[in-house]
């Protein structure tokens, strides 16, 4: 294992989050205030509370979810599309260094911003809400899973896009819907019977409800389905770049 | 003996194009040799080939003994590359870019080596300035430096002087000379032909994807490179007088000259010969000149074969 490779990757993307620190973790932090603001406090007005929880500290997960999810991809989508754009890629591909590796730092870099923001974001909603965590350590971990899973669905996206627009397509097209139809401010069984039919073929929505266990002890699916939703998502990815390093797609001629 | 050994390496693109046909190559340890050839010739798919940056269809390369597809991590480890584009992340700082690459050719941060790379290549007092903010040449050397950061044993230089300053230029080729003499094997892409004629040990021909031939550069230049005697005359000859026929005399088209080519391996030139029959003429001399068919004029005649 050429762990200097992966150290000097890792160091190299943390840097970048660092240099652009207003767009990497303040303005996911801002837009989350936002949406305690509007979610939380006007809206939630209405509603109190969901299973007994009141409803701004109910929104606390989906938020986090919503955006470290969001974070992740776009952090490691980027991270791997800037060297391709620019060119540098060849450094990577002429190194010693396997798919692995580069995949480790890559990945690595975005799962720890998105996770700092997610935790800059729990931090933030003690402020605005009363809140207390059942399950601390699963919390942790659960974030920590979901950032490496999306930090490696971007890290896809990022080798097989052509352009900044379809950089940007996955994330705002399919992730977004995804996490905001996923029970990210709602509880499902709001919703009618048959958009709740619809839900369960949402793959957020597992890992929504798992997050929202770790917070509130009450999940919308049995735990069981959440957690192997989380390993088939991650086993998918990782076989995903393991065929696009294998083959070369994208990479090389 | 070889640290670049290459059998029967043929690539074909996704186009259809044949890049690479069947290519053999030895590479010796310690020299530099010259990749020529025209536009499109296969020079740079050779290169990224052997770097991994390019698959190939079939045939090996070997690098020190060790197969680049199946042993890759001890390969890469060997090699620098240099390509033809300045490719550089614009927002990162000198010293930081050039560590970044030593450590993903799995070397651990070492500061006084990457000091001496930097000042050799006059980058020293730059290092914490950003890429964006230094000019085209300055980051041409960042690209070398880059290369050198894990102290390679063989650098590829793909058109390296391509654009850049006579200054820079200058220090390219005493950097070459410089490593040459610590030992490092560097294979060169070039279209500046007295580059490679200048620094060279061998050249190695290739056209349409093939390797033509691979020569010393001097036995090529004795082989193949013809001298010229020009003869300046006081007034305008006509025509070449019947008694000079056998020499194949060419005159020039202000007439006032003549061009005499020999071959300067040759028993007898009949340069002295020549000179007295144009005296026993009446013609009266003004000056004599000669001169060596270049490299470049080898490369021409052999591309137009």
């Amino acid at each position: 294992m050429n762990l200097y490779a992966i150290t000097a990757i890792y160091r190299f993307e943390m840097a970048r989050t660092f240099r652009t620190l207003v767009q990497s973790i303040i303005s996911p932090v801002i837009s989350t205030v936002l949406y305690f603001i509007v979610f939380g406090a006007a809206i939630g007005s209405g509603i109190q509370t969901i299973d007994n929880i009141h409803y701004s500290a109910f929104i606390v997960p989906g938020l986090i979810m919503l955006t470290v999810l969001m974070q992740s991809v776009a952090n490691a989508s980027f991270g791997i599309y800037f060297p391709k754009f620019l060119g540098t890629i060849y450094e990577h591909l002429s190194a010693p260094v396997s798919f692995l590796e580069i995949t480790i730092g890559y990945v690595g870099a975005a799962a720890t911003k998105s996770f700092i923001i997610g935790m800059i974001i729990l931090a933030t909603s003690f402020l605005f809400v009363p809140l207390s965590i059942s399950h601390p350590v699963w919390m942790v971990v659960l974030l920590l899973i979901n950032c490496i899973t999306f930090s490696l669905l971007g890290f896809i996206i990022g080798i097989l896009s052509n352009n900044f627009e379809q950089l940007n397509l996955v994330p705002m097209l399919i992730i977004t819907p995804l996490v905001f139809l996923g029970g990210s401010f709602y509880a499902i069984e709001m919703l009618p019977s048959f958009w709740q039919t619809v839900t369960l073929f949402n793959p957020v929505m597992y890992l929504i409800s798992v997050f929202r266990w770790a917070f509130f002890d009450f999940a919308d699916v049995p735990l069981i389905y959440s957690f192997l939703a989380t390993l088939v998502f991650s086993l998918i990815c990782v076989s995903v770049i393991f065929w696009i390093f294998k083959t070369g797609y994208k990479l090389k001629n | 003996m070889s640290i670049i050994s290459i059998s029967k390496l043929s690539k074909v693109y996704d186009d259809g194009t044949n890049a690479l046909d069947e290519v053999n190559l030895e590479v010796n340890k310690g020299e530099i040799i010259a990749l020529l050839g025209p536009n499109g010739a296969g020079k740079t798919t050779l290169i990224s080939t052997i770097c991994g940056l390019l698959k190939h269809e079939s045939g090996q390369i070997k690098v020190d003994g060790y197969d680049t597809v199946t042993e890759y991590r001890k390969t890469r480890r060997l090699i620098g590359l240099v390509p033809q584009e300045i490719m550089l992340e614009p927002f990162e700082t000198v010293y930081d870019t050039v560590r970044f690459t030593r450590g993903l050719f799995g070397y651990p941060e070492n500061r006084k080596f990457l000091e001496d790379v930097l000042k050799k290549l006059s980058l020293w007092d730059k290092r914490k300035q950003m890429i964006k903010e230094l000019s085209g040449g300055m980051k041409r050397r960042v690209m070398i430096a880059k290369a050198l950061s894990h102290n390679p044993k063989i650098l590829f230089l793909d058109e390296p002087t391509a654009g850049v300053d006579v200054e820079l230029r200058r220090d390219m080729w005493s950097l070459v000379d410089l490593l040459k003499n610590n030992g490092v094997t560097i294979l060169l892409t070039t279209h500046y032909i007295e580059e490679a004629e200048m620094m060279a040990d061998r050249i190695a021909l290739i056209d349409k994807g093939k390797v033509i031939f691979v020569e010393n550069k001097d036995a090529l230049m004795a082989r193949m490179g013809k001298k010229e005697l020009t003869i300046k005359f006081k007034s305008p000859i006509t025509k070449i007088p019947e008694s000079l026929s056998n020499y194949k005399l060419k005159i020039s088209k202000d007439r006032l000259s003549v061009m005499y080519a020999y071959d300067t391996k040759a028993s007898r030139t009949g340069i002295t010969r020549l000179l007295r029959d144009i005296a026993d003429t009446g013609f009266v001399l003004e000056d004599l000149e000669t001169s060596q068919s270049s490299l470049e004029d080898i490369f021409v005649s052999l591309i137009r074969k």
